[in-house]
């Protein structure tokens, strides 16, 4: 993975002894909140419904053992024992001081992380595909792409202050797990007819409260050009963006007003004048950020497919964690293993400190010393050897982070809801746990098959409820919470925005609502090949508004 | 009218606050001062400013609370969940930022 160099180091530090001080000089009084409050945000320090929030960015979700250690270390030195592993790959801290804030930074700096950008309106966290350097179907590590763009936007000074937040994700497959046409800009990667590395540009896609699928700009822009064509998005955006409304502030609104076509021939005319500057990217630069992304030296270790299946017989439990949880890699003798942050009845994405530690141990024992954090909220070991998988279940069943459930029902995206968020409208957490309790049977989870719930507390979208095949939006009504249903969302290679299919359901009725939509797929499905999503896309929302709401009763 | 308290998040860690008789800035809603006419709003009000101007708190607000069985409820749920905490369990093991597990 990628080391800091000398300047990396410098820069961070600095930043941190910046923030130690304008820490001081709030807490004494000489800075007003309203001064505060942007270089806070700048830092990552948010303030919640009980407290501050930190924010702390793991780069296209990729971290190391000692990492995953200091952030177990900080969760329970700083904050009350766990982390909130969130959707752009990051984790949240729910209750640190802010005095202890600059001491946190300090201890992140040491490990080769920070906070910054992790809020306001600049180029956030890129994130790339959580099985990046080890996916069989990949054409290309997205990471070192996405690291020479953290590179490229870290205080960028013409991009820190744009007319409203940026995110950009990266994929290297043409599986999409980074979820790019909801992104501001999305990358593909991929091979032209000659073999070059270059990407397929999407750009205006994003959720919220207008949701949008990006529009492709640019079907092939080969690697040298991702710093000249990414600025020339970023300038016509930065001039054009609209800075007088915050809800129509996003790229995806320019490209919506503007059109896609008159938008990329802007883009084409500023690309045409920095293509050959110092933003082409040399050859050499590509490889040198490639290197810090080379892939383990994996031994055969084919005495893994026998004991593997000696396991399975004795262990339905085990083999059922295989199933669904170990992926296909590169290497035949290995797997990608999903840690599953979703335990049943459990907190979406929420990790103690022990369970971090205890992962730590894992990667390093077991993994090559690799973990990735992804945009579903759970863990990953990229590279774990068939022969080495039974202990390392052992290990995390230990731990209580067994759950065999990547991809299924019980899978939940949910953002953190009103139990925390100062912006939310309703609760998300406790919809998630209990629709994790009614399915949490592996019987009837396996049965229904795959199927992505997400559920965000806010019209903001935190937690995907636009992309969800079921999606779920709080809303707060006349003093309560009301969860508003959409179907048929998705956010892969195929990404569609979900259909609000009626009127809401209140918190007590809203799992039922979730189990009328399964029970109706199950009776209309062609045979359990055909999923849930492949399901609602042949037939519509009618059945499901049938069974919700009654044949002869208009849904409103 | 609907009764009335002062909240606000303390300046140094961002924990949720309400105002009591006394002026001094309590982690109990239970213990809050309640307005119950237009004057002690407005009171309540300038306090807020004033605290928020002399940098004890941010975000300071005066939100409605109802008196159920001697018992202050916000009417609000957001507010509800500021002074109860999250509505979840959330942090095994947790025993307070002054318990073993942050003695270390």
């Amino acid at each position: 993975m990628y080391r800091y160099d000398e300047f990396d180091h410098s820069f961070v530090s600095s930043r941190v002894e910046q923030f130690r001080d304008q820490v001081e000089r709030r807490l004494s009084g000489e800075l007003a909140e309203d001064a505060f409050k942007p270089l806070r945000l700048m830092n990552g320090v948010y303030l919640q419904l009980h407290a501050y929030m930190l924010r702390v960015a793991i780069p296209y979700g990729t971290l190391s053992s000692r990492q995953m250690r200091m952030l177990a270390h900080i969760a329970r030195k700083y904050d009350r024992g766990y982390g909130h592993f969130t959707t752009r790959q990051n984790i949240q801290y729910n209750w640190p001081r802010l005095s202890d804030t600059p001491d946190i930074l300090q201890e992140l700096a040491s490990v080769e992380m920070h906070a910054l950008q992790t809020s306001g309106n600049c180029i956030r966290n890129v994130t790339a595909d959580h099985f990046a350097g080890a996916a069989a179907d990949e054409v290309a590590d997205p990471r070192p792409y996405a690291e020479i763009l953290r590179q490229w936007s870290s205080v960028h000074p013409e991009f820190s202050f744009l007319p409203r937040k940026f995110k950009i994700a990266v994929t290297g497959a043409e599986r999409d797990r980074a979820a790019i046409q909801v992104h501001d800009i999305g990358l593909h990667l991929k091979k032209d007819e000659n073999g070059r590395i270059g990407f397929a540009v999407y750009v205006g896609g994003g959720q919220g409260r207008t949701p949008m699928i990006a529009k492709k700009i640019r079907d092939f822009l080969p690697e040298e050009d991702l710093l000249s064509y990414t600025t020339a998005i970023m300038r016509v955006y930065n001039l054009h963006g609209r800075r007088d409304n915050k809800y129509k502030a996003r790229i995806k609104i320019l490209v919506h007003e503007t059109g896609a076509e008159e938008l990329s021939r802007q883009v084409e005319v500023e690309f045409a004048a920095l293509k050959d500057t110092e933003l082409k990217l040399p050859e050499t630069d590509i490889q040198a950020i490639s290197t810090y992304f080379a892939p383990p030296a994996l031994e055969n270790r084919a005495e893994g497919w026998e004991s593997l299946a000696r396991w399975k017989k004795t262990d339905t439990d085990f083999a059922r964690w295989v199933q669904q949880n170990v992926q296909p890699h590169k290497h035949p003798d290995y797997g990608m293993v999903t840690i599953s942050l979703k335990p049943i009845g459990g907190i979406p994405g929420d990790a103690s400190d022990a369970q971090m530690d205890a992962v730590a141990d894992i990667a390093e024992e077991y993994a090559f010393d690799e973990i990735r954090v992804s945009h579903e909220q759970n863990l990953i070991l990229p590279h774990v050897a068939l022969a080495d998988l039974e202990p390392v279940y052992r290990a995390l069943v230990a731990a209580g982070l067994a759950t065999a459930n990547a991809g299924l029902i019980t899978d939940i995206i949910a953002c953190p809801g009103l139990d925390y968020c100062a912006l939310a409208n309703a609760r998300s957490i406790p919809v998630a746990q209990e629709i994790s309790t009614r399915f949490g049977s592996p019987e009837r989870q396996a049965e229904i098959g795959e199927l992505k719930i997400k559920i965000s507390g806010c019209i903001n979208a935190c937690g995907h409820h636009h992309v969800g095949h079921i999606g779920l939006l709080g809303v707060e009504k006349k003093g309560a919470e009301l969860y508003q249903i959409t179907l048929g969302g998705s956010g892969d290679e195929n990404t569609s925005i979900g259909e609000i299919i009626g009127r809401g359901f209140e918190p007590e009725k809203v799992t039922d609502a979730v189990e009328t939509i399964v029970d109706t797929y199950l009776g209309l499905r062609r045979d359990r090949q055909e999923t849930f999503l492949e399901a609602y896309r042949r037939v519509g929302p009618q059945p499901f508004k049938d069974a919700l709401y009654g044949s002869a009763q208009e849904a409103a | 009218m609907v009764s009335k308290v002062l909240t606000a998040n303390r300046l140094s860690d961002g924990i949720s606050v309400w105002l009591d008789a006394a002026g001094n800035w309590v982690e109990s809603l239970q213990d809050a001062f309640i307005a119950r006419h237009a004057e002690a709003v407005t009171a309540l009000e300038a306090t807020g400013k004033q605290a928020f101007d002399d940098n004890k708190v941010v975000d300071a607000n005066v939100v409605d609370v109802e008196e159920v069985n001697g018992t202050l409820r916000p009417l609000r749920m957001r507010e509800r969940i500021r002074a109860e905490g999250p509505s979840i369990p959330y942090a095994a093991g947790y025993n307070g930022l002054a318990g073993p597990k942050h003695a270390a």
